[in-house]
C-alpha cells in the first residue's frame, strides 16, 4: 500500500515537472522577444534536471543523478552564452 | 539497483512528500512565466523552481538513497550547490543583456520606484568605477537588482554621453 501510494506520488511529481516544461516551451514558443525565450530555455533546462532527479528516486539509481549533473552545466554554458551574445553580439570576444 | 518497496513506510511518506512541494513549488514558478506581462517581471518567476524546488527535491533524493543503502549520500549536494550559484549569475547576465537592449532601441520600460535620488543627481564628474568601488556592499547588492540596475546603466551612459569619462 505505501509502495502503491509512494509510485503515486512520484507519478504525480513527474507530471508536474512536465507541465512546468509544458510552460516554459509555451513561453519558448510565443516569447516576444529573444531574451524570454532564452530565459524559458534555463527554466526548461531546470525542470528537466529535477524530472530526472525524480525518475532516479523512482528507480532507485543513483545513473539519473548524473544525467542531472551533466543537464544542470549544460544548461548554464548555454544560457550565459546566449546572454552572452544578446549583449555583444558574439560569444567569445 | 535496489528495489524502491525495501524503503520503510516513515521514509517512503517524508521523500514522497518532499519530492512532491518541490515539484508544485516548481510548477508555480512555471506557471509565473506564463502569467506575468512584462520580462523583467519575468525573470524571478522560475527562480522558485532553481531554489526551493531544486532544494526539495534534492532532499528527498539524498533521504531516498541515504536510507536505501544505509550509507550518507550526500552527493546531490554538488547539484544543489552548482545550481544555488549559478542561477543568479546567468540571471543577472540574461537582465542585463536585456536592459542593454531595450536601451539601445529607447524602449527602457520606466517606472516610479526605479527614479531614486541617485538618477536624478545631473551628471557629476565621478568616475562611477571609483564610485562603486567606495559603495558599501549594500548598496552595491542594491545596484545589481534588477528594478534598481536601470538607474546603473542610465547613469553610465549619461556619463559616457557628456564625454567625462570612458567606463
Amino acid at each position: 500500500m505505501t509502495a502503491l501510494l509512494f509510485s503515486w506520488a512520484l507519478t504525480l511529481a513527474g507530471i508536474m515537472l512536465a507541465a512546468a516544461m509544458g510552460c516554459a516551451v509555451y513561453r519558448m514558443v510565443r516569447g516576444p522577444r529573444a531574451q524570454d525565450r532564452i530565459l524559458a530555455l534555463d527554466s526548461f533546462y531546470a525542470s528537466g534536471m529535477l524530472l530526472m532527479l525524480t525518475f532516479g528516486i523512482k528507480s532507485g539509481t543513483t545513473l539519473y543523478f548524473e544525467a542531472a549533473l551533466v543537464i544542470a552545466l549544460l544548461g548554464f554554458a548555454g544560457t550565459v552564452a546566449l546572454a552572452k551574445f544578446l549583449m555583444r553580439g558574439e560569444v567569445i570576444e | 539497483m535496489i528495489p524502491i518497496a525495501e524503503l520503510p513506510g516513515w521514509a517512503a511518506f517524508l521523500v514522497a512528500l518532499l519530492v512532491l512541494a518541490g515539484a508544485a513549488l516548481t510548477l508555480t514558478g512555471a506557471t509565473g512565466l506564463l502569467r506575468l506581462r512584462t520580462f523583467y517581471e519575468r525573470v524571478h518567476a522560475p527562480t522558485l523552481g532553481t531554489t526551493l524546488g531544486a532544494t526539495l527535491i534534492l532532499a528527498g533524493s539524498m533521504l531516498c538513497f541515504t536510507v536505501l543503502q544505509s550509507r550518507p549520500v550526500v552527493h546531490e549536494v554538488l547539484i544543489l550547490l552548482f545550481v544555488s550559484l549559478t542561477t543568479p549569475v546567468t540571471l543577472m547576465l540574461l537582465v542585463r543583456a536585456a536592459l542593454s537592449r531595450d536601451i539601445q532601441e529607447g524602449g527602457y520600460p520606466h517606472r516610479s520606484r526605479t527614479k531614486t535620488a541617485a538618477h536624478r543627481r545631473p551628471a557629476v564628474d565621478l568616475a562611477c568605477k571609483r564610485d562603486e568601488m567606495r559603495a558599501p556592499l549594500g548598496a552595491k547588492l542594491l545596484a545589481l537588482h534588477p528594478s534598481l540596475f536601470g538607474c546603473v546603466i542610465r547613469k553610465r551612459e549619461m556619463l559616457q554621453k557628456s564625454g567625462t569619462m570612458e567606463c
